[in-house]
């Protein structure tokens, strides 16, 4: 019996892990699909991670690295090239590997940690052939990076998600033609920092509010695809299409947290996050089943999961050393123009000084106020001089504040100042 | 007076940089993007991530980056000299493959023990 399983070894679970061990946890296992831990860091080679954490500006490898090592003296155990296939309410996990078979392995606290995955053409029904050259943005960097392959000289990129503006500048510098980055909507899904060293710097085209709407192909490779601007209820205007000749087409259109676990599991998911709906320890609906990073909602900064896998590691071995929470839980409700947030419930006696809240706006904001509210009342309000969908918000909740809160809900808005 | 946005952490703040008065900056949050500001304006620099041939090790290539930030202009002037690079498992982080890479100055060091 294990005090605490960790599913997936990437930044999420390494944090946790490190931190469950930190507040006393001994029989911790962390379970990796891959070969290695530090998941989707170890293709991110570009710098810009950990500035929060370490006060530095490292690479994705460099960032896993500080994590593996402080693992590695631990006693956490690693199961590497290891699938896991089911969890469930009793806190067995279900894994497989080439190495030792099937095996049922029980656990007094899970952390799922899976991340997420990509979404793809399917998803998003392009219209036109099926040819070769359409790659998700994060396989491409897969190949170029890790395994040494090119895949294309004559590049069209949609969907401005930071994976696609980050390889619009590594298949430049690698030789590549980026003839231009399309996006849907009429704002930028990456952080602004990326629009500019990865499109402005190299001079590439950011087209807002246009789409692919066709894709030729020659010799069952992409040959051609046309791009047409949008009206604001996202149908293609006729007469603005743009051509351009093109051998690849990258598609950075989003992120899926991987949740098949999550749901089998029978934990309450949310559909506007994908994720599990989480209290303010990251522990789902299931007692002692903790969640954290990206399977719970598409994060930004690398430095932001850590922070909040470490919370969700720290509640795990609460959990398994003192026993589960009880506390009656605040629902957190989107007012206007939020998208969502995490966490969805809060246990205000469970909170100690502050609780952390996560969460995303739906529009892109000058100068505006961030409103908590209890019924009709203000609670807090918190003043922004920008805010926009592709940047993650945090605010804090301070105890005492949400001991003033009426009834079971609380509510969190944003509106132009 | 010049507007560009701080690329030196992901927080994205808006600068504006006044070129008459000895490129004094305003908008930033630390003095880091104080420093990012005057520098873009006069001599915009990069620190470039890339990758080098390797063999012996897990995967064919290997993460690199210069130790400092290049002038803007000479990023494929090293990208070139990088095409020259084979390395030989093992490798540790911080290991220099290339010194002074293409007369930058900088150094390109390893940033994945393979």
């Amino acid at each position: 019996m294990y005090d605490l399983i960790v599913i997936g070894g990437g930044p999420a679970g390494l944090a946790a892990a490190n931190s469950a061990w930190q507040k006393g946890l001994r029989r911790i296992l962390i379970v990796e699909r891959d070969k290695e831990l530090g998941g989707i860091l170890n293709q991110c080679i570009h710098n810009g991670f950990g500035l929060h954490r370490f006060k530095e500006e490292l690479t994705g490898p460099e960032y896993a690295a500080r994590f593996i090592e402080m693992l590695n003296s631990t006693g956490v155990e690693v199961m590497l090239d290891t699938m896991v296939l089911e969890i469930n309410d009793q806190r067995q996990v279900h894994v497989i590997s080439a190495e030792k078979g099937y095996q049922v392995l029980e656990a007094r606290s899970i952390v799922l940690s899976m991340g997420c995955r990509e979404r793809t053409r399917g998803a998003i029904g392009i219209p036109g052939d099926r040819p070769a050259g359409v790659f998700t943005a994060g396989s491409a960097q897969r190949y170029l990076n890790l395994e040494g392959y090119m895949v294309g000289k004559r590049v069209v990129i949609l969907g401005s998600g930071d994976i696609g503006l980050i390889m619009a500048r590594r298949m430049t510098l690698e030789g590549a033609t980026v003839l231009a980055c399309v996006e849907l909507m009429p704002y930028s899904g990456g952080l602004m920092r990326n629009i500019v060293q990865c499109l402005q710097d190299w001079g590439i085209p950011l087209y807002l509010s246009h789409t692919i709407t066709d894709i030729q192909s020659q010799n069952g490779r992409v040959s051609h695809v046309t791009v047409q601007k949008l009206d604001e209820n996202r149908n293609p205007i006729p007469g603005t299409n743009l051509e351009f000749d093109c051998d690849t087409v990258l598609l950075s259109v989003g992120l899926i947290p991987e949740n098949e676990l999550t749901r089998a599991a029978g934990i309450e998911m949310d559909p506007r996050t994908n994720g599990a709906v989480v209290y303010e320890n990251m522990e789902t609906s299931v007692p002692g089943i903790f969640a954290c990073g990206n399977v719970v909602h598409v994060h930004d900064l690398v430095d932001y999961v850590s922070a909040e896998s470490e919370r969700a590691g720290a509640a795990a071995a609460e959990f398994v050393l003192k026993g589960k929470r009880e506390g009656t839980a605040l629902t957190v409700q989107n007012g206007a123009d939020v998208g969502y947030t995490v966490p969805q419930k809060i246990r205000v006696s469970d909170v100690e000084k502050a609780a952390d809240l996560f969460f995303r706006v739906r529009k892109v904001f000058r100068d505006s106020v961030i409103e908590v509210r209890s019924g009709d009342e203000l609670l807090l309000s918190f003043k922004r001089d920008h805010m926009a969908p592709g940047e993650m918000e945090h605010i804090l909740l301070p105890r005492k504040i949400l001991d003033q809160a009426r009834g079971d809900t609380l509510t969190v808005s944003a509106k132009e100042a | 007076m010049k507007e560009l946005v701080c690329i030196v952490c992901p927080k994205g703040c808006r600068l504006h940089v006044d070129e008459e008065n000895g490129f004094a900056v305003t908008g930033n949050s630390c003095p880091r993007g104080a420093a990012y500001g005057k520098n873009e304006i006069q001599n915009p620099t990069r620190v470039l991530t890339s990758t080098v041939k390797i063999t012996g090790g897990a995967y064919r290539r290997c993460p690199v980056k210069t130790d400092a930030a290049v002038p803007k202009g000479r990023l494929m002037d090293v990208m070139r000299a990088l095409n020259e690079v084979e390395i030989q498992s093992p490798v540790s982080i911080g290991q220099v493959v290339l010194a002074d890479v293409a007369g930058t100055g900088a150094n390109v060091v390893v940033t994945k023990a393979l």
